[in-house]
């Protein structure tokens, strides 16, 4: 019986290590990429990926998270190049090593957003006006609290408007989600919220241009949201791929590229502005 | 309450027009369940049988742990498996991650307590006299074993639906080790909180009522399964 049941176990293990074998080769000309969700979310990587294939011959994978996890993937080797929006956190990731070759793409902007009959009464008012009006007001705010590029905007405004983030306050929603989910979240309690514009454009088409929400505050110049690509270090994950990676930086700033995010448009706004230098 | 009705008119039209996005995540949702469950069940069957049959000392504090793990939930095991199949991770060689077997050996771990669990319960309610009738027949070890195995078939199959369901329903692991990559690793859980998070909740719904469907077909060929024996 002992001999039987052991024989059971070792067969079923081998059995269970050979489905999951083979999972390694094929994978060659592959470009594993992390990106944030308002590059997914908003459908322009969509377009680029099978314009990447075309024009190299390289499968562009990606996945889409925060630009905290996403550095975070980067990190751990586990992806090849980042598509991301937040620089000081970048430059910082580059400067202890984790990432090399950062460079600028493209940019939108953060706006805020909020109910259309703004009860708040902060339309046109500046950044920091609008936030010391939330705070002194109580009025309902949702915050992404994800550690995303959004997020991290939206604490260095609390600091530069020197207000204390209002973390436990019951008028401060941190919905640990999406940007596009915070957005209804903010729709659904009457709350306002900042969002990269890009999103919220993908928002309106949703509701055929017809949203509950609205842009309130916009234009400033603390509101700008770069986005760059950085290629992991292979130095510290020697599985990088960053000859791929390197391909995939000059073609995301190639004029014709270049245009072609210029040209993505939802309800004939631009999204994006490309901005790599020469 | 309209995405209900729309969501509903879609699925219909993803299903009959043969949507290349739709049909994608099916396939990769069929492929990742089939080699979780047919991978469980090769380790829980064998596993639950001699968890049920035998005794032996502490076998009872070892099917508290199997039930418990019936608790498992999804993020944890992607945390967990997401940690050994990172690049920097001691399986990292192995390059699972955000792959279709990667996806698989986690959910192999989530639904494996299920297959362990139902199964000894099985072959825990059988009738005493089984075992010793079969001895007296003379049969072999082996012989026990199948014949045990046998008689306690439908609650082995029930073990393996139920393991069926929750694999093919998850949506925590396929996320955090699959990384819902388009035409790859996007299953119709991952793609329905896609949707959700895009604010397409009828395309959302729409899917969710794909997977049901799918569901449903499988259950339809067990029953007939059963009738026939």
């Amino acid at each position: 019986m002992k001999k039987i049941t052991l024989f059971s176990i070792a067969l079923s293990l081998f059995l269970f290590t050979g489905l999951f074998a083979g999972a390694a080769g094929a994978a060659d000309q592959v470009l594993m990429m992390a990106t944030t969700t308002s590059t997914d979310n908003t459908g322009l990587l969509n377009d680029l990926g099978p314009m990447f294939k075309a024009d190299t011959g390289v499968e562009l994978k990606w996945v889409a998270v925060g630009t905290g996890n996403a550095l975070e993937l980067g990190k751990n080797c586990d992806v090849d190049v980042l598509l991301v929006h937040a620089p000081a956190t970048e430059l910082k990731y580059v400067a202890d090593g984790y990432g090399v070759d950062r460079r600028e793409i493209m940019f939108n902007d953060f706006i805020f957003v909020g109910p259309k009959g703004d009860p708040a009464g902060v339309k046109g008012k500046s950044v920091n006006e609008a936030l010391k009006t939330f705070a002194a007001r109580k009025i309902p705010f949702a915050s992404r609290g994800d550690n995303s590029g959004t997020h991290k905007m939206e604490l260095q405004l609390w600091k530069a408007a020197g207000l204390p983030v209002p973390d436990k306050e019951t008028w401060y929603i941190q919905t640990g989600q999406g940007m596009i989910n915070t957005i209804n979240i903010a729709a659904e309690r009457d709350a306002y919220t900042l969002t990269d514009r890009g999103t919220f454009i993908k928002y309106e088409a949703n509701w055929k241009g017809e949203p509950p929400l609205a842009i309130i505050v916009e234009g400033d110049a603390a509101l700008k949201n770069q986005y760059s690509v950085i290629a992991v270090n292979p130095a510290r994950c020697n599985k990088a791929k960053y000859d791929l990676a390197t391909k995939f930086s000059e073609w995301m700033a190639s004029a014709k590229i270049q245009k072609a995010i210029a040209d993505f448009k939802l309800m004939g706004k631009q999204l994006f502005f490309p901005n790599a230098k020469k | 309450m309209d995405y209900l009705g729309s969501g509903f008119l879609r699925a219909l039209v993803l299903l009959f027009s043969g949507d290349p996005e739709t049909f994608s995540a099916v396939t990769t949702t069929l492929e990742v369940s089939s080699l979780s469950i047919l991978a469980s069940l090769a380790l829980g069957i064998p596993g639950g049988f001699i968890l049920g049959y035998f005794e032996f000392p502490g076998k009872k504090q070892l099917r508290a742990l199997v039930d418990t793990l019936l608790a498992l939930p999804t993020v944890v095991v992607g945390l967990v498996v997401y940690a050994f199949i990172s690049r920097r991770g001691p399986l990292g060689e192995m390059a699972l991650l955000f792959t279709v077997p990667g996806i698989a050996l986690a959910q192999t771990i989530l639904v494996l307590p299920i297959v362990v669990s139902l199964t000894a319960t099985a072959v825990e309610g059988l009738d005493r006299r089984l075992r010793l009738t079969l001895i007296t027949l003379g049969a072999n070890a082996r012989q026990i074993a199948l014949q045990t195995l046998l008689e306690a078939r439908f609650a082995v199959l029930t073990a393996a639906v139920t393991a069926y369901g929750r694999a093919i329903s998850e949506v925590g692991i396929s996320m955090m080790i699959g990384g819902n990559i388009k035409w790859h690793t996007r299953t119709i859980t991952t793609a329905v909180a896609l949707e959700t998070g895009k604010g397409e909740f009828a395309m959302g719904i729409a899917l969710g009522i794909v997977l049901l469907t799918l569901a449903l077909l499988v259950n339809a060929v067990l029953v007939t399964l059963r009738r026939k024996q």
